[in-house]
C-alpha cells in the first residue's frame, strides 16, 4: 500500500526579530519577518526521510491567520510534495483547544497513515499539540520519540522521557511527535528550491472545513492573557565581558576569587 | 494577600485536584509540592496517582496536604504512556467535581494535559511560575520569550488545567491525614493501542552528576565531538564532572545520563560552568538553582548571559584550554611551595 504522510508545521516570527506583544490585543506581534518554526525543520526532515524509506505522499499542514505562507516553500524544497494551509483571519489568538480543533479538521480530510509533529513551537512551546490533535481525531499518539520506524502498518519509536528510554509501538493511522533535534535538517539544493515554487499550496478557509469561526480564535479559546509586564529581575546581575584576549585570565581570576580553581 | 472572602469563593469551586507523577513508583518532589500550593490557595487539596503501586503512594499523600487521594492500579496504566493517565485523571475530575487541576510539567505530563484539555474542553496555562486568587478569580503567572516578559493569564473554561514549570515547587510536610479512594475507570481502547515494547532504565540520574560540586557543561556551541575532551580536561583540573545539554545527546556525542535539563538531570552544584550553552528553557530548568553560574558563549544575545553570575563572550575552544592551563599552573605552584 502507498502510505500517506502528513507533517504539521508552523510559521513563526523569525527568531532574530525581537518578540513583542501587541499592547491592545495581548497577542504576539506577528507582523514582522517570519520563518518556519525551527523545531519543525526536524519534523520535516524526519518525515522526508520516512517517506524516502517507505514511499508514498508527504503533505505539510499548517494554519495561520493570514496567507503569508512563503515560509512553507522551505518545507516543500526539503522534499514535501504539497502543502495544505488553513488561512483565515478568525484563527488569530487561538489557544491549544482552538488550534487542535482546526488542525484536526484539516488532517481528517487527508486521511493520513502517519502524522508527524515537531517537538514544540518556538513561539508557544507547550509541546501539547500532538496529544491534543490525537484526542480530537481519536488516534493513538507516540510522542517524544527520537526515531520512527514504519513496517506493515506498525509504527515504532523510542521515547525519551525524564528517566528512561521506552520503545513504544502502535498501528496506523497514528500521530508521532518528535522529542528534540533528532536529525540534521537538509539544506535544499537550488533545483529543489526552484521545484518547490511549482508545488501546490492548497489554501482552505474555516468554511471549507465546516468550522464555526466562534469555536476558534479568541472566542473559541479558553484562556486569555490578562496583563503583560516585565518580570522581576531574575538576572543574577553578573558581569558579562567580551573576550579580547584576556578572557581566560579574567575567568581564572573570577573563579579563584570565589574559591574555585 | 488572599482574603478570607476570596478563599471562601474559591472553596465553592471545590478543592483542586493535583496530578501526582511517579518515577519508579516514587512521587516527584514537584508534584508533592503542588499539594501545598493547592492548600494555600483553596484550603484543601485532592490528589490523583496512577500506576503500579499507586495505592501505597496514595496512602502517604495526606502527609503533604491531600484530603483525599484517588488512585488507579489498573495494570493497563503505564507511567510512560499518556493515554491511560488521561482516562484516570478524567475519572478523578468527575469523581470529585474538581474544577482546577494542577500539574508539574514533564514529558509525560505535556501529553496528558494536551489530551485532557480537548476531552474536557478545558483551558491550559502552562509553564506557570505562580498561581493566585484575585477577586475570586484564578490567575496564573508565567514568563515568556526567554523569561523577558511576565504574563498573567486566566481561564474561561469550567475546568482549568494549570501546569507549573519544573522545579518551582518543593514538598511541604503537613500533619494531615487523607482518605484514599480507588478509581476503576474504563481505560479506553485508544490507550491500549499504544504498547510499551521495552523500557530501559539505563538512563537513570547519574550519581556523579547529582553529587558533583562542580559541573563543566557543554552544548551546541562545541564545534565537534573532539571538543568534549577540552571540557573533560577542564573538569579534571578543577575537580568537576562533565555534563551536556540535550543537542549533544541527540547527536550521540555523550550519554543521556549526563544530560542536564527537562529530559535529563536536575543539578545543583556549587559551580556550573556552561560552555557553548545558549540557556534555552529546557536546559535552564535543570541547572538554574546552581550556586554560581559561569557562562562562555560566542553569542552575546544568548539567554544564558541573562542568568549567570559571570559571563564571557568568547570562543570556548580558545578559552577553556587556556583556563585549564592556568588552573593547572596554579595547582602546580601550590604543590611546589
Amino acid at each position: 500500500m502507498a502510505y500517506k504522510l502528513c507533517v504539521c508545521i508552523k510559521v513563526v516570527p523569525r527568531s532574530a526579530v525581537a518578540k513583542r506583544f501587541d499592547g491592545t490585543t495581548h497577542r504576539l506581534d506577528r507582523s514582522g519577518a517570519t520563518e518556519l518554526n525551527p523545531h519543525d525543520l526536524y519534523a520535516v526532515e524526519e518525515a522526508v526521510q520516512l517517506r524516502e524509506r517507505i514511499g508514498g505522499e508527504l503533505i505539510a499542514v499548517t494554519m495561520a491567520p493570514d496567507d503569508g505562507l512563503e515560509s512553507l516553500r522551505g518545507a516543500l524544497a526539503m522534499g514535501v510534495d504539497r502543502a495544505v494551509a488553513v488561512a483565515d483571519p478568525a484563527i488569530a489568538g487561538s489557544d491549544l483547544l482552538a488550534t487542535s480543533r482546526v488542525l484536526a479538521a484539516a488532517l481528517v480530510r487527508e486521511r493520513p497513515d502517519v502524522i508527524v509533529f515537531g517537538s514544540l513551537s518556538a513561539d508557544g512551546g507547550g509541546a501539547q499539540l500532538s496529544a491534543a490533535v490525537g484526542e480530537r481525531m481519536g488516534l493513538p499518539v507516540l510522542s517524544g520519540v527520537r526515531s520512527i520506524e514504519v513496517t506493515d502498518g506498525r509504527v515504532r519509536g523510542i521515547r525519551q522521557t525524564t528517566d528512561s528510554e521506552v520503545v513504544v509501538e502502535t498501528v496506523t493511522p497514528c500521530i508521532v511527535g518528535l522529542g528534540g533535534s533528532t536529525n540534521v535538517p537538509r539544506y535544499p539544493a537550488f533545483r529543489d528550491i526552484v521545484a518547490a515554487k511549482k508545488k501546490a499550496i492548497d489554501c482552505l478557509s474555516l468554511a471549507d472545513l465546516g468550522i464555526d469561526p466562534a469555536t476558534v480564535g479568541e472566542s473559541g479559546s479558553r484562556t486569555e492573557v490578562l496583563t503583560i509586564t516585565s518580570p522581576p529581575t531574575r538576572n543574577r546581575g553578573g558581569d558579562v565581558v567580551t573576550d579580547e584576549g584576556q578572557g581566560a585570565a579574567w575567568l581564572f581570576e573570577y573563579l579563584t576569587s570565589r574559591g574555585f580553581a | 494577600m488572599t482574603t478570607a472572602a476570596e478563599i471562601g469563593a474559591a472553596r465553592s469551586d471545590g478543592v483542586p485536584l493535583v496530578f501526582i507523577e511517579l518515577r519508579k513508583s516514587v512521587p516527584t518532589a514537584g508534584s508533592l509540592g503542588l499539594l501545598g500550593k493547592a492548600r494555600g490557595l483553596f484550603g484543601g487539596a485532592a490528589a490523583v496517582v496512577a500506576g503500579p503501586g499507586s495505592g501505597d503512594v496514595a496512602a502517604t499523600l495526606g502527609r503533604y496536604g491531600a484530603d483525599v487521594a484517588y488512585f488507579c492500579d489498573d495494570p493497563a496504566v503505564h507511567q510512560e504512556l499518556p493515554a491511560p493517565n488521561v482516562d484516570v485523571a478524567a475519572s478523578a475530575i468527575r469523581a470529585g467535581g474538581h474544577r482546577t487541576v494542577l500539574f508539574e510539567n514533564s514529558v509525560v505530563v505535556a501529553d496528558i494535559v494536551g489530551a485532557l484539555a480537548c476531552r474536557l474542553e478545558a483551558g491550559v496555562i502552562w509553564d506557570l511560575q505562580d498561581l493566585k486568587q484575585r477577586d475570586a478569580t484564578l490567575v496564573g503567572t508565567k514568563y515568556v520569550f526567554d523569561d523577558s516578559v511576565a504574563v498573567e493569564a486566566g481561564w474561561s473554561s469550567d475546568v482549568r488545567l494549570a501546569v507549573f514549570r519544573l522545579g518551582i515547587l518543593e514538598p511541604v510536610e503537613a500533619a494531615g491525614q487523607g482518605t484514599v479512594t480507588r478509581l476503576e475507570p474504563a481505560i479506553g481502547a485508544d490507550a491500549s493501542r499504544v504498547t510499551v515494547v521495552e523500557q530501559r532504565h539505563a538512563t537513570v540520574a547519574d550519581v556523579a552528576l547529582a553529587s558533583a560540586d562542580v559541573i563543566v557543561a557543554g552544548g551546541r556551541g562545541l564545534r565537534d565531538r573532539e571538543a568534549l575532551a577540552l571540557l573533560e580536561d577542564l573538569a579534571d583540573a578543577i575537580g568537576g564532572v562533565v555534563a551536556v545539554s540535550m543537542p549533544l545527546v541527540d547527536r550521540g556525542w555523550y550519554q543521556h545520563s549526563r544530560q542536564v535539563g527537562q529530559t535529563g538531570n536536575k543539578v545543583r552544584p556549587r559551580l556550573y560552568l556552561a560552555c557553548g550553552i545558549s540557556g534555552q528553557l529546557g536546559h535552564r530548568v535543570g541547572m538554574e538553582k546552581s550556586g554560581l553560574i559561569v557562562a562562555i558563549n560566542t553569542d552575546a544575545t544568548a539567554p544564558i548571559f541573562g542568568m549567570c553570575d559571570a559571563g564571557l563572550i568568547g570562543d570556548l575552544h580558545q578559552v577553556v584550554p587556556e583556563l585549564t592551563r592556568r588552573i593547572r599552573a596554579a595547582h602546580a605552584s601550590v604543590d611546589h611551595s
